[in-house]
């Protein structure tokens, strides 16, 4: 059966085609020199074609986070066939590849068309891939699945002639339950899909979000906005931010900074102003097109299989592999007979998000056989098989083991949220993933991760904040100092509904240190939380960063 | 020290300029210039390779001998003569002929 997700229409495919017929063309006329490296470039750019340190980079979207087996396949094929086996999952739910040559990305983007996908505004001062929980459409605390909206926005925002060049690039994420796993209080505008006390459907409006080098949390300007004017005050948000944003500083471009300067309520004024002339509208949203992409979107027919219980009581006395699996990365479907399985691409001392050919390859059979064919990203760079039947997790965990995929880490310590760093990317400074590694490798005793309990530690390997080191509970900022590395370390970020920005503990730590810092960091806060209740993120709102700066720099940190 | 290097432009490969003027794929094949004059006709020609559609992103950097092997001063530019120090199944480093070590 297909997935329960969006399928192109005629106007879709025909767009996209197009799309990939024009950069062929393109690409053709930069190799015979008819066109300048900066004409191309933000040609290359339009289509997710980077320049990086080793070659190009070719950022594919992944609209939402959500994938069918078809299309995972065809991203392994890519892998296999244009790089070098193996592709990064990203922490805004795309997939990056690091080494396609120029002049084979129009087949590969040809071959990405077939099933349904591309690189289109995964670069760009424009509206970037639209991303939503992973859990959408499975949780069991979900009000209602986001991702229809997300795909009205996503048909509304590509190559939208009044938003193609924005001040800056503009993210958009949504959740649909109170519990936020999507990080919305970090995007240009965050969407809260809700319910009123009328049962009405709507969403909380969140603006003004970022990360990068001046990290600002997204203020609520609406607590509740109907869904059926979703369009016409999205619109309303982004043309307020296109006629006043700042085009004159790239630092200061940003929705956040306008949001910041002017204040939230003064934000809000404008956008009610300009929404005054715009609801209502063509911009409403009709029911019936609400419901025609709901449509694509319906969960498929779980037959019930009340089976499980016997088969996971049975599994979890059998195997304490299996047990501590299912406590770390499975989670409550809202079907009593299923579950949500998070497929863990952090094994340790391997390369945060990296999954090669073969794994994509085997985690679509796995989709294809026990999960109804649909797979998630998630912005923590791990996959998720969003519907599978308790009775057939031991089976899973049985084919995701022979993949290396079945670490029991997540939400634990070494489940680490890592950019490319200066392994790959030309923007950064230092590097992400061998600090990753090395603390997995220092944390690898899942009895110790489960001890410490839920630690959330991201790494950065620049200011941009690829790797949302200013929400990690933990983060890490990889700066660079006199030709070497240095690690700056910001504690008490956090990412969810409750969000906070990390404060920066003290000096930075060099490449041979910054392991032994996060280590005392751990000690310290085992040493002082209450009992295994009190995560360390609770532990460091109750006693902020005395502790932590006294146990990392002693005397230094009295004086100071 | 300097050497010029840039990423060719139909595959993205990080490349370095000899002394016979042609790009070569690994930095120990670079021509080091040693004076300004030297640094001049590198990025000379890095201008006019630039401007022929062989390479992009065309840039001098800082590089010292040591023990006869060039090694840039700065990591990025270490790591882009080896490869991914996390892969060194990757990159330059993986070949035949051994290239830099990055870190």
């Amino acid at each position: 059966m297909e997935p329960s997700m969006y399928r192109y229409d005629e106007f879709d495919r025909a767009f996209v085609e197009a799309r990939v017929a024009q950069f062929r063309d393109q690409v053709e006329r930069r190799l015979k020199g008819e066109i300048t490296e900066d004409q191309f470039k933000p040609l290359r750019l339009q289509n997710g074609v980077y320049l990086q340190l080793h070659a190009y980079m070719l950022r594919v979207a992944i609209p939402y986070g959500t994938l069918s087996s078809r299309q995972l396949r065809m991203l392994a094929h890519i892998a296999r066939t244009y790089d070098k086996g193996y592709g990064h999952f990203t922490t805004r739910q795309n997939i990056q590849f690091h080494w396609p040559a120029l002049a084979e990305i129009p087949d590969a983007l040809a071959d990405l068309a077939s099933v349904e996908m591309h690189a289109l505004q995964t670069s760009g001062n424009c509206i970037r891939n639209i991303s939503a929980d992973h859990f959408a459409g499975a949780a069991a605390d979900e009000v209602a699945d986001p991702r229809p909206y997300a795909e009205i926005l996503r048909q509304w925002s590509s190559a939208h002639p009044e938003f193609s060049f924005l001040p800056r690039k503009f993210k958009i994420a949504f959740t649909g339950a109170e519990r936020d796993r999507a990080a919305i209080q970090t995007y240009d505008i965050g969407l809260h899909l809700k319910r009123n006390a009328e049962g009405e459907l709507g969403f909380a409006v969140w603006v003004g979000g970022g990360q990068g080098r001046t990290p600002i949390l997204a203020k609520k300007i609406r607590d509740f906005l109907p869904h059926e004017e979703l369009l016409s005050y999205v619109t309303a948000i982004v043309r307020v931010y296109n006629l006043e944003g700042r085009r004159d500083n790239k630092w200061k471009a940003r929705i956040k900074i306008m949001v910041h300067e002017l204040g939230a309520a003064e934000f809000a004024r404008l956008v009610e102003a300009e929404w005054e002339n715009l609801k209502g509208g063509d911009l409403s949203l009709p029911q019936a097109d609400i419901d025609a992409i709901e449509a694509y979107f319906a969960p498929p027919a779980l037959p019930d299989r009340p089976e499980g219980d016997a088969a996971v009581r049975a599994a979890r006395l059998d195997s304490r592999t299996f047990s501590d699996w299912l406590d770390r990365n499975v989670v409550t479907h809202r079907h009593p007979d299923y579950a949500a399985v998070t497929v863990s691409l952090k094994a340790i001392g391997e390369t945060p998000g990296d999954i090669s050919d073969a794994q994509m390859d085997a985690v679509a059979d796995i989709a294809e056989r026990y999960g109804f064919g649909e797979i998630r990203v998630s912005h923590e760079q791990n996959l998720v098989l969003p519907h599978v039947a308790r009775a057939d997790l031991p089976a899973v965990h049985d084919a995701l083991v022979a993949q290396g995929l079945a670490t029991s880490n997540i939400d634990l310590i070494s489940d680490i949220i890592a950019c490319p760093g200066l392994d790959y990317c030309s923007l950064a400074n230092a590097r992400s993933i061998p600090v990753a590694q090395q603390i997995a490798l220092r944390f690898s005793s899942l009895e110790r991760q489960r001890e410490i309990g839920e630690l959330k530690l991201n790494i950065s390997g620049c200011i941009n904040a690829c790797g949302h080191h200013h929400v990690g509970h933990i983060g890490i900022l990889g700066v660079e100092k006199k030709g070497g590395e240095l690690y700056q370390v910001t504690l008490g970020g956090a990412a969810d509904e409750h969000a906070s920005l990390g404060e920066i503990v003290g000096r930075g730590f060099g490449p041979e240190e910054i392991v032994d810092a996060v280590e005392t960091i751990v000690e310290t806060y085992l040493s002082l939380r209450h009992d295994r209740a009190e995560r360390f993120i609770d532990l460091y709102r109750r006693l902020g960063a005395a502790p932590f700066k006294e146990a990392l720099y002693g005397a230094e940190a009295r004086v100071a | 020290m300097k050497v010029l290097t840039a990423n060719r432009l139909f595959d993205g490969e990080a490349v370095w300029l000899a002394a016979d003027h042609s790009w070569a794929e690994t930095l120990p094949a670079a021509h080091v210039a040693h004076d300004e004059a030297d640094e001049e006709r590198l990025a000379a020609h890095g201008k006019l390779s630039a401007a022929r559609n062989e390479v992009v992103d065309v840039e001098l950097i800082d590089v010292q001998l040591v023990d006869g092997a060039i090694v840039p001063l700065r990591l990025r530019e270490r790591i882009r003569a080896a490869g991914p120090t996390v892969r060194g199944d990757l990159g330059k480093q993986a070949r035949a002929v051994p290239a830099l070590a990055a870190a």
